[in-house]
């Protein structure tokens, strides 16, 4: 794979929530830092960010959610992707995740998490050494 | 001195001494000071010729036109503002103890927060609310929870407010048949529902229907309520949330203002006399943590809101002129970092919303950057207030920071700066116009972006984050946890009560609603009908969603 390759992430905001002042800002870092980004905006369903990311052939999925509803939906996404045998999307997510939820989560296939505070430079040098290009 | 020439002759004699002196010594910690909005800070301010000239009609007195020292001649020495605690989560029974226990540490008044589904008019049971039931806010499907969240609870001695937009006349309808069963007519309640639509497309995100037939059930409201229940607010125009989506408070005024002279228009174009609904239009802002410029933009948005309904639309009871304000401390400046930290962030918060003369007050818990609050959280952030009330003076005097140059300055500068976006918008063909394009959305974004740009690159100190760190931290505090088992219990719960009800008659009265909302008849008759007879909230909204079809939000990043 050329290494001028473009990092293509979607950002997604699964369930319900409207907070989206987060994804939108890590998209943009994302954006800034030299990856191409999509943003699916409000509620979307696993279903519907699964498709998304096959047929906008992404690398990466960054998903956030502030609602609470983060143990049902992220593993779902993890779920169908495997159903539908993508297993080279490097899937990430953020939010108000509390700690003792993190395990299950990391457990389930979401790679990393991150928590408010997180510096935009983290999530990105996270994604720039562990995406599957 | 005396005179505005010899001031200024001092004040030029003081840069030239023993400020140059000093500076060239230690020179201060940054060169250029600035609001959280950009505005730049001076060193010093004194009073101008214009500030001394215009005290009259700049800033009138308390209670009086254009009300920027205050709405009610009195304030805080009359009596102290409501402490209004944001809360709900899992079922109305969880809630309804949550309620009794705030009443109980000497809470004034009552918020419901509702879960997702709930705001988005989606039953427990529906799929897409997979996840969410309880989690937010309280899951409320019919008139049985209602009944159960106010179990115990007279609603002729509290006042309510409720966080609730699109579904918000299937709520108030809910409220009134609760009142109806605990034998208090809907002319005693008191209370207020959100129902300011145009903000959740602009920044909080709970849309349904496009703006059209959202403004259509809006203005029924408004006119239903100005009939029927004098006492309540049928809308609380909001800037907290386009402040939370990381507006600018410049941006924060003039987008809620402009939201409201949307409203109030929208109430004209339908044939309601503006003063029949407009003394009980109700604001909402953030109190973040730029304390003066906080104060300043809590008067600017008071002298411009009489101004406009004065002069721009005509109102003619000075009630109409008033804005009338809940405020809660900004959740986004809260740390997951040193959670502690947070209660002292808050109490400055709430200080300036104090100082801002506000009618009412949610201060937040020092543990929702990570959860829902817990108990004991919640009642040291009562406690804020109790002690700001019962404890720091500042409420025996109005407005005491009227006539400090620093804030009447601010003030000055906060109301020119949110009129520019009034010519902006206007420009475009109105607030509908300018959400349709994205506009409001992509300006909070921009601000949202560059403070976090700011932040990263340490240029915005946030203690604990970025600086004054411990390295290692480990979360100390106690978390809130809505129980897994809630979601099934309140699915089956739903379900029990469709079972039981009179199936048929919620389908006339169902269909009956389709009929009006198609036509122009006030809609509010039809929803209470079928809340009495235990239709959800899900399936009002679905007839909705038939007649009105779900917007299309357009994707600004």
């Amino acid at each position: 794979m050329s290494s001028s390759k473009k990092i293509r992430v979607l950002v997604a905001k699964p369930g319900l929530d409207g907070h989206d002042r987060g994804a939108k800002i890590v998209a943009r870092a994302l954006r800034d830092a030299g990856m191409e980004v999509i943003y699916t905006g409000l509620r979307q369903t696993p279903e519907m960010i699964v498709e998304a990311a096959i047929s906008e052939d992404v690398n990466v999925i960054g998903m956030s959610i502030l609602s609470g509803a983060h143990n049902a939906l992220f593993p779902k996404v993890i779920d169908l992707l495997k159903a539908e045998g993508v297993d080279n999307i490097l899937v990430i997510g953020g939010g108000i995740i509390p700690q003792d939820d993190v395990p299950a989560l990391k457990a389930a296939g979401i790679a990393e998490v991150f928590g408010p505070g997180t510096p935009l430079a983290e999530i990105v040098g996270y994604i720039e050494s562990n995406v599957k290009l | 001195m005396g005179s505005e020439k010899g001031l200024r002759k001092i004040i030029k004699e003081w840069e030239e001494g023993p400020v140059a002196k000093t500076l060239a010594k230690f020179p201060e910690r940054k060169e250029q000071f600035e609001t959280l909005s950009g505005i730049p800070v001076d060193r010093l301010y004194s009073p101008s010729e214009k500030a001394l000239k215009d005290y009259g009609p700049e800033l009138g007195f308390p209670g009086m036109f254009p009300f920027t020292r205050g709405v009610q001649p009195t304030m805080y020495r009359g009596r102290f503002w409501t402490m209004r605690q944001y809360s709900g989560f899992a079922t109305a029974k969880e809630t309804n103890e949550r309620f009794k226990f705030l009443l109980d540490q000497g809470q004034t008044g009552l918020s419901i927060a509702f879960d997702l589904p709930t705001q988005i008019g989606y039953d427990s049971d529906n799929p897409l609310a997979q996840g969410e039931v309880g989690k937010v806010g309280v899951a409320i499907d019919s008139l049985a929870d209602m009944e159960l969240l106010f179990d115990g609870i007279p609603l002729d001695k509290v006042s309510t407010s409720m966080t609730i937009n699109a579904p918000a006349a299937i709520l108030l309808a809910m409220y009134i048949a609760v009142g109806e069963k605990q034998g208090v007519p809907m002319n005693k309640l008191r209370g207020t529902i959100q129902n300011d639509i145009l903000k959740e497309y602009v920044a909080r995100g709970t849309w349904v229907f496009g703006p059209n037939p959202s403004m259509r059930i809006t203005t029924d409201i408004m006119e239903y309520c100005a009939k029927n229940l004098p006492l309540w607010n049928p809308l609380s125009i909001s800037g907290y949330h386009i402040r939370e989506a990381g507006s600018t408070a410049i941006q924060e005024i003039a987008f809620t203002l402009l939201n409201g002279m949307a409203y109030v228009q929208a109430g004209v174009d339908s044939g309601l006399d503006v003063d029949s609904f407009a003394p009980r239009l109700s604001f909402f802002f953030s109190a973040h943590n730029d304390i003066l410029e906080e104060v300043a933009k809590f008067r600017a948005a008071r002298r411009m809101w009489a101004r406009l309904m004065r002069e721009r639309i005509g109102a003619k009871d000075p009630r109409s002129w008033k804005l009338r304000f809940h405020t809660q401390t900004a959740g986004c400046s809260l740390t997951a970092q040193q959670p502690v930290n947070n209660v002292v962030r808050v109490a400055y918060q709430a200080l300036a919303a104090i100082l801002g003369g506000t009618q009412s007050l949610h201060t937040n818990s020092m543990d929702e950057a990570l959860c829902l609050p817990t108990e004991d959280a919640v009642r040291v952030a009562l406690r804020t207030q109790q002690i700001l009330a019962h404890e720091s003076g500042i409420v025996n005097t109005i407005d005491p920071l009227g006539g400090s140059y620093y804030v009447e300055s601010l003030t000055n500068q906060l109301e020119e700066k949110a009129y520019k976006y009034f010519d902006q918008v206007e420009s475009m063909g109105g607030v509908i116009r300018a959400i349709e394009k994205g506009f409001f959305q992509r300006e909070i974004a921009e601000s949202a972006y560059k403070y976090q740009l700011e932040i990263d690159a340490e240029q915005r100190t946030v203690v604990g984050v970025n600086d004054f760190i411990i390295e290692g931290e480990e979360l100390k505090l106690p978390v809130l946890q809505v129980d897994k088992e809630i979601e099934c219990h309140q699915v089956e719960r739903v379900k029990l009560g469709r079972r039981k009800r009179d199936n048929k008659k919620v389908l006339e009265y169902l269909d009956d609603l389709r009929k009006v909302s198609k036509g122009t008849e006030n809609v509010m008759p039809s929803v209470l009908k079928a809340v009495r007879a235990h239709a959800t909230v899900g399936e009002i909204m679905h007839v909705w969603r038939e007649v009105y079809g779900e917007w299309n939000q357009p994707k600004v990043l």
